[in-house]
């Protein structure tokens, strides 16, 4: 069995933004993409967590789309446990990797149905993929499932809305691990709750990739979380990747100069008082990105090369000026 | 010691509901000097941004001020009329909240808005106030400013639009901005900037900024005090690092262990049990009871005022002594 | 869905429901409107009357057996000169009692009002879904059909395909299809409102990361739109649908109006205001004016429930 258990390969996705038909024929315009992903190619290790970070614009919930289905790619291929899943899975092989993954969104009022009861949110994915398991069965299911993640099996009779935003997020972890799948993809998971309920899901999520082996795909714009949960980190810059690094090296020794640049920016409560490099410039529209390394109009070291060839990630690091040893 | 800006006292906010009166803020008490950074922290529903609310007189009824006094260098404003607290908020407090798109009306051009802002708490000409308001919008890092003043603010980026409300907010020279989670809907990068042009500007023009935002790390880095808050009171309040360093209230210290952190490499965050009471199920004696890990019998029945017990710092909670009944 | 969620003794749930539905924001908010209260009273003592017709309705107007020439335009709230028989209404010129036939006529009205409203909700509801779910062309096709309907008066329409349904039905079985004929027109004159309203709803719910995680587990897309969907997007369709009985009403009362409902002898309300006016300016204005008012207070007390209902499920403006 190989150690690694999702990859993905120069997976790239645009989006069609352009004005209706008619107007672009009456206006002559030509069609308009957005390209939210740009050749990002990554590696998942069994058992591990492998972030994903970036601002807005960066992509890393489109990827996160991309890896369970809910968005095709343009171009590239991702790859399960060595099968494709870009060229159309059928029928019952379909099915058996569907199990096998699942994801947890950030908002988790939006993620669980408001006209659903608990149990039938936690049950539906064992309605999927046990169609043969009675009534009974599945209840003591719930219920198990519901007390893993720190509910109790009574909480199955009422409605979403009558939780916290912290046991909602318990509820769609329970409906994530019903079907005892060995993948989650998790977007943003904590980013809607409080600091004390964010630091009770983080460790719930640590618990349970420890008991039952899960690999995770984490989703974040935050550093601190990421640093906590993450082996693995991939920074992303507009849609492409600028930095893949184990969590410890990127954070000791970041390379590209945009992680150095969010590494500086992020306040962090041990910091106190520390006088701090002022960060330049905004991430620049997507719709029309700059020519040549994303990052050049922001960055410090920049010359001519930068603002028109694209940089490849060579080493873990997509940057000229790495690369030519000039950082 | 030169008198407080801002003087809170007792601050007690109610909303009656057909279910009964709930009782959002319980015995608020602070003061901010001239020139500090207050910092308010908690969690959502702690009270944090009702506090701002309830000293700019904006409670959204059927809430009201149900007890305590506001008093704005040495003048009490809680019982103002509305149409004098007109006068105060914009010209003496000024406003910064969350998303910018709230502060400014999109139908007007950003020059009329500051302009008139100005107009109308400052005796100036409109030449006047409009060279003031270039010279603020350069201030706050707009480029070219001269040009983009006349922009609508949906042509301005997130961040952008965040520096032209600051520019509001300082236009008429106030004493005190009230900052409610000024750079949450900001991404990372863009936050650092906002906060230190706000802290600059405050810093020259001398006013003092109460900071509301549930981001300890913000706090960290911007505030000179922190005041903690839970369910509707202040746990805990002290100098910021103080406070980072050694949190008296468990509640507190609770909250800076959840924090995950760029440094330290910890297996397990500290947790909290439970979640925060919702205000119609406020449990009696000490809020934090159920979730403490030092309880005991006294917290049960007995509620604690936030009182002092080292010199500038007030903590809510029985295991100190000298802590008062509130 | 219910299925597989623990059951408590029948009796001690509806105990506790009817507990809950006391205590819900709903009731309260109702009880806070006089206006609905009295309105709500007004629409189901209507509808009582107009079920209960057979069984309390002082005579049977349509049974020529009991009708009387004789006792022809006897002024409301007087004996009859000729037989003594007392009419609360009056009669109209055949003799029949105003009040019974207004219970039977709001009968009709009713039934055909309330079948073509269900009619509307089953094609608008089931094209809006499709609309709203799958987009692009369907979505287009639907509601450019849909755009087209709603630019020409509901009445309008209901005429054409009352003109089309006379042309094809067989005119010998024409009157006993009178009632089916006008509940497909209003019907199908009405069913644009609702694929609007469901297909925006739709086009809400579709991108919640709930109907995502369904996706993900591969779940049927018909099975979504039934199971995760339709119960979300039910709120606006019974506010419509409530403002569109009473539409629905009218233009039942207005296609009868105009002679082309229901045959005379089932006459609806509509049928009764058209047989009433002719007596208009001969002075026996009873014969019109009850049925009028009757309708009035139907459709009104109906469309300020469906107001309420509106303001109560909008949480934006509680």
């Amino acid at each position: 069995m190989s150690d690694i258990l999702l990859e993905t390969r120069n997976l790239t996705r645009r989006f069609d933004v352009s004005a209706p038909w008619l107007n672009r024929k009456l206006e002559g315009k030509e069609k308009a993409y957005v390209k939210a992903v740009t050749d990002v190619s990554f590696s998942v290790r069994r058992g591990e967590t492998f972030a994903l970070v970036g601002e807005s614009g960066s992509g890393k919930s489109t990827i996160a789309r991309m890896i369970v289905g809910l968005l095709e790619p343009t171009a590239g291929d991702i790859t399960f446990d060595g099968r494709s899943l870009v060229e159309g899975l059928r029928g019952r092989e379909a099915r058996r990797l569907r199990r096998r993954f699942q994801m947890i969104f950030q908002d988790p009022l939006a993620s669980l149905n408001p006209r659903w009861r608990v149990t039938d949110i936690v049950a539906e994915p064992l309605r999927v993929f046990e169609r043969r398991q009675g009534d009974r069965a599945r209840r003591a299911r719930v219920g198990e499932l519901l007390t893993l993640v720190g509910l109790s099996p009574e909480d199955g009779a009422k409605f979403p809305h009558q939780f916290s935003g912290g046991q909602r997020q318990r509820i769609a972890i329970a409906r994530a691990l019903a079907a005892r799948p060995d993948f989650i993809v998790c977007d943003e998971p904590t980013s809607a709750l409080d600091v004390s309920v964010q630091a009770q899901i983080l460790n719930l999520m640590k618990d349970l990739q420890a008991e039952f082996g899960l690999t995770y795909v984490f989703i974040s714009h935050n550093l601190q979380v990421v640093r906590h949960m993450a082996n693995q980190i991939g920074v992303l810059y507009l849609g492409r990747l600028a930095e893949v690094n184990d969590a410890e090296a990127l954070f000791a020794n970041p390379r590209h100069p945009y992680t150095r640049m969010l590494l500086e920016a992020v306040p962090d409560i041990e910091m106190t008082g520390r006088p701090r490099k002022r960060v330049e410039g905004e991430i620049p529209s997507p719709i029309d990105p700059p020519p040549g390394c994303p990052f050049h109009p922001r960055c410090p070291l920049a010359n001519e090369r930068c603002r028109v060839e694209v940089p490849p990630l060579l080493d873990g690091v997509a940057c000229h000026a790495v690369h030519e040893g000039r950082a | 010691m030169a008198d407080p800006i801002l003087s809170v006292r007792d601050l007690t906010v109610e909303f009656p509901t057909r279910h009964g009166i709930l009782t959002a803020l319980s015995g608020v008490s602070f003061d901010i000097m001239p020139g500090e950074v207050l910092g308010v922290v908690g969690e959502s529903g702690a009270g944090k941004s009702m506090t701002g609310s309830a000293v700019i007189g904006l409670i959204d009824r059927p809430g009201r001020i149900a007890k305590g006094e506001i008093h704005l260098q040495g003048e009490r404003i809680d019982n103002l009329p509305e149409e004098r607290m007109r006068g105060v908020r914009g010209k003496r407090i000024g406003m910064i909240f969350q998303d910018p798109l709230t502060s400014l009306n999109p139908l007007y051009r950003i020059s009329e808005q500051i302009v008139e802002t100005i107009r109308t708490h400052l005796p100036l000409s409109k030449e006047a106030a409009r060279a003031k308001a270039v010279g603020l919008l350069d201030r706050v890092g707009i480029p070219d400013a001269a040009r983009r003043i006349d922009d609508y603010p949906h042509q301005f980026s997130g961040g952008m639009r965040q520096r032209v409300v600051i520019a509001l907010a300082l236009c008429a020279e106030p004493d005190l901005v009230i900052a409610d989670e000024p750079t949450t809907a900001l991404d990372v990068s863009v936050q650092a900037q906002i906060i230190d042009v706000m802290k600059e500007l405050c810093a020259e023009t001398g006013a003092a900024i109460m900071l509301i935002t549930h981001d300890m790390g913000v706090i960290a880095e911007t505030a000179d005090r922190v005041a903690v808050m839970y369910a509707g009171r202040i746990a805990e309040i002290g100098p910021v690092r103080a406070v980072i360093k050694d949190a008296k209230h468990p509640y507190s210290a609770g909250l800076m262990g959840a924090i995950p952190r760029m440094s330290a490499d910890l297996e397990r965050l500290v947790q909290i049990p439970g979640a925060m009471p919702r205000l119609s199920a406020i449990p009696p004696g000490c809020p934090f009871n159920p979730r403490c890990p030092h309880v005991f019998d006294r917290c049960l029945t007995h509620r604690p005022a936030a009182s002092e017990i080292e010199p500038g710092r007030r903590v809510a909670c029985w295991l100190y002594p000298g802590v008062q009944e509130a | 869905m219910t299925d597989i969620t623990p059951r408590a003794a029948p009796g001690r749930t509806r105990a506790r429901l009817l507990r809950r539905a006391l205590a819900s924001d709903i009731f309260y908010s109702w009880r806070r409107s006089p206006v609905t209260v009295i309105a709500s009273v007004v629409a189901l003592a209507l509808i009582l009357m107009a079920v209960l017709a057979p069984w309390i309705a002082p005579y049977d107007p349509f049974n020529p057996a009991s009708l009387n020439l004789m006792e022809g335009f006897t002024p409301p709230a007087s004996e009859s000169a000729f037989t003594g028989n007392y009419f609360l209404m009056g009669t109209d010129n055949q003799g029949r009692d105003v009040l019974s036939t207004i219970m039977y006529g709001s009968r009709i009205s009713l039934f055909v009002g309330f079948s073509a409203t269900v009619l509307s909700i089953l094609i608008g509801v089931s094209l809006g879904l499709a609309a709203g779910y799958n987009g692009g062309a369907v979505d287009s096709t639907i509601m450019r059909v849909a755009d087209v309907q709603l630019s020409f008066p509901a009445i309008l329409i209901a005429l054409l395909i009352f003109g089309v349904a006379r042309g094809v039905i067989p005119p010998n079985r024409q009157e006993s299809m009178a009632v089916w004929v006008l509940i497909l027109a209003i019907g199908l004159a009405n069913w644009a409102q609702f694929a609007r309203t469901v297909r925006g709803a739709t086009m809400v719910e579709r991108q919640k990361d709930y109907v995502s995680a369904a996706k993900i587990m591969g779940v049927h897309p018909a099975l979504i739109l039934l199971r995760h969907i339709l119960p979300n997007v039910t709120g606006p369709v019974l506010v419509i649908g409530t403002i569109g009985l009473a539409l629905a009403i009218i233009e039942e009362a207005t296609l009868s109006y105009l002679g082309v409902g229901v045959p005379p002898t089932q006459p609806s309300l509509g049928t009764l205001i058209r047989i009433g006016q002719q007596f208009l300016f001969s002075g026996e204005w009873w014969i019109l004016f009850f049925p009028g008012v009757t309708l009035v207070l139907l459709a009104l007390s109906v469309n300020l429930l469906g107001d309420w209902l509106r303001d109560a499920l909008n949480p934006k403006l509680r």
